[in-house]
């Protein structure tokens, strides 16, 4: 399989959100704006890079030579989060522009379960490092893609006069659900 | 009513998981394709809940406050492997069907939330009860979509067929977008219920919402910060009186308090060491302001 279908498999046809329901909490809770939405995708996207990279590096370089395969789940959770946590420090002391434009998204990502979940599913389909770094960033970037559409699909539904028991959170979710039904048709594309 | 019935109550009705406080959303629409995959899912959370709360529970002295979150993480993420390793040796075909959603069991915010809100508080005893509360809630929601799902999806309830025969099932509910809308019907229909109580008996209807931080238990729950939650009960009914929030005033480098404080909306402030003035993102309007220092000179 080459870089491009790769691409387009982990991005558009297993879309993170919409096809494996994964990370969905800030997919309907920062999509309000499209501004807000595409920060938070970027954050994301450099988030789960990173994150594919250090979990599958410390998979198949310290827990395959180890015997201790079975503590993924452990070590995953706790790199992630410590991984968040430094990337925080560290853009907020040397990269200060990029710190002014991902930094409030950092946080809300550690418990974002697409970033554990592509790091699990990476060594579960026994992705060599290369390739997870590359279904990281390409999943994260169908993620980025989904919620920015959302949003702006949200920001037209502000002018609608939508019924009262629809409002909030139903509503989001049945736009949710019509992108899922056009994603579906990503599938034909492999 | 004593105190471990409470629990159960609050955990399966008052504060259900799902229906009242809308948490766990991935695993409630990723599993519900059938009713049993739900409600094996949801005792799997289950157990994992019961077990955590039980362990931090009986910890909740000897864990530093500092370091609470990262040693509830690991305590959740052992028993997560625990369960994970049992259900692929005893139900092999739950196992592979849910696949990669059980190890999200550690990332699922119900668990964080309560061993936040209450394990860390509470003696033993309720805490279990709390766990089961919780986590029974949790099974019902997710086993009642799932129910609701394969009905409609595929004509079966549990795997017994039941009208595959007089009808052709309507195959979209199985899968992905059905989930949503299902989900979004089931919301919609108890807004409906909440909003004919509210008219019968005058009051504000409690809208349930999913773009808001009104479940949220813990600090870093489901990527929305206690932090960023304005104070009050009801968050729609806040967000609907409140004054918007426009701008977000540096109190300690502003030289001008007063007028900071005149201004409805002054919150939160972040001082961070290279990058000078405020950066906050405003939950309810869902916009990131950012003050510089100049700004605020500026309006001085």
């Amino acid at each position: 399989m080459n870089i491009f279908l790769f691409a387009i498999s982990a991005a558009l046809v297993n879309n993170v959100v919409l096809v494996q329901f994964q990370g969905l909490c800030p997919f309907l809770g920062v999509s309000k704006n499209t501004k807000t939405a595409a920060g938070m995708g970027g954050a994301v996207i450099f988030v789960m890079t990173l994150a594919s990279t250090v979990t599958s590096v410390v998979y198949y370089y310290v827990l395959t030579p180890l015997d201790l395969q079975y503590l993924n789940t452990i070590a995953f959770i706790l790199i992630i989060a410590g991984l968040v946590q430094f990337v925080e420090m560290f853009l907020k002391k040397k990269v200060p522009s990029l710190y002014r434009a991902l930094g409030v998204y950092l946080p809300l990502i550690t418990t974002n379960c697409a970033v554990l979940g592509i790091a699990i599913s990476n060594v579960q389909d026994d992705l060599s490092v290369g390739r997870s770094i590359l279904n990281g960033f390409f999943s994260a970037v169908g993620f980025a893609i989904a919620i920015t559409i959302l949003a702006s699909i949200r920001e037209k539904m502000e002018r609608n006069n939508v019924p009262k028991a629809f409002q909030g959170g139903p509503i989001i979710l049945i736009a949710a659900g019509l992108m899922a039904l056009a994603f579906q048709g990503f599938s034909g594309l492999l | 009513m004593n105190k471990c019935a409470e629990r159960l109550y609050n955990g399966v009705i008052k504060e259900n998981p799902t229906f009242v406080q809308m948490l766990g959303m991935c695993p409630t629409l990723a599993v519900t394709s059938t009713a049993i995959n739900g409600l094996g899912m949801g005792l799997a959370t289950t157990a994992v809940l019961t077990m955590s709360n039980l362990m931090i529970s009986a910890l909740r002295k000897v864990i530093p406050d500092k370091v609470r979150i990262p040693a509830f993480i690991t305590i959740i993420a052992s028993f997560v492997t625990i369960i994970s390793f049992l259900m692929q040796a005893y139900t092999p075909d739950l196992y592979d069907s849910l696949g990669v959603f059980i190890s999200l069991i550690v990332v699922n915010c119900i668990i964080l939330g309560r061993a936040e809100a209450y394990a860390s508080k509470n003696p033993v005893i309720p805490s279990i009860f709390d766990g089961l509360g919780m986590g029974l809630g949790f099974t019902v929601g997710l086993t009642l979509i799932g129910i609701i799902r394969e009905f409609l999806g595929a004509g079966k309830i549990f795997g017994f067929e039941v009208t595959t025969k007089l009808w052709d099932p309507i195959a979209i509910f199985t899968s992905n977008p059905g989930a949503f809308f299902v989900l979004a019907f089931l919301i919609a229909g108890i807004n409906a219920f909440a909003i004919r109580k509210a008219k019968k008996t005058g009051g504000k209807p409690k809208l349930r919402r999913i773009d808001t931080c009104a479940g949220c238990t813990n600090l870093t729950c489901a990527g929305r910060r206690m932090a960023d939650c304005p104070e009050g009960e009801d968050e729609a009914d806040a967000e609907e009186t409140a004054p918007k929030k426009k701008e977000f005033f540096d109190i300690e480098n502003d030289v001008d308090v007063k007028a900071a404080i005149d201004k409805p909306g002054a919150a939160e402030v972040k001082n961070a060491e290279p990058i000078e003035g405020t950066m906050t993102l405003d939950m309810t309007t869902g916009k990131v302001t950012y003050t510089s220092p100049e700004e605020e000179e500026g309006k001085e």
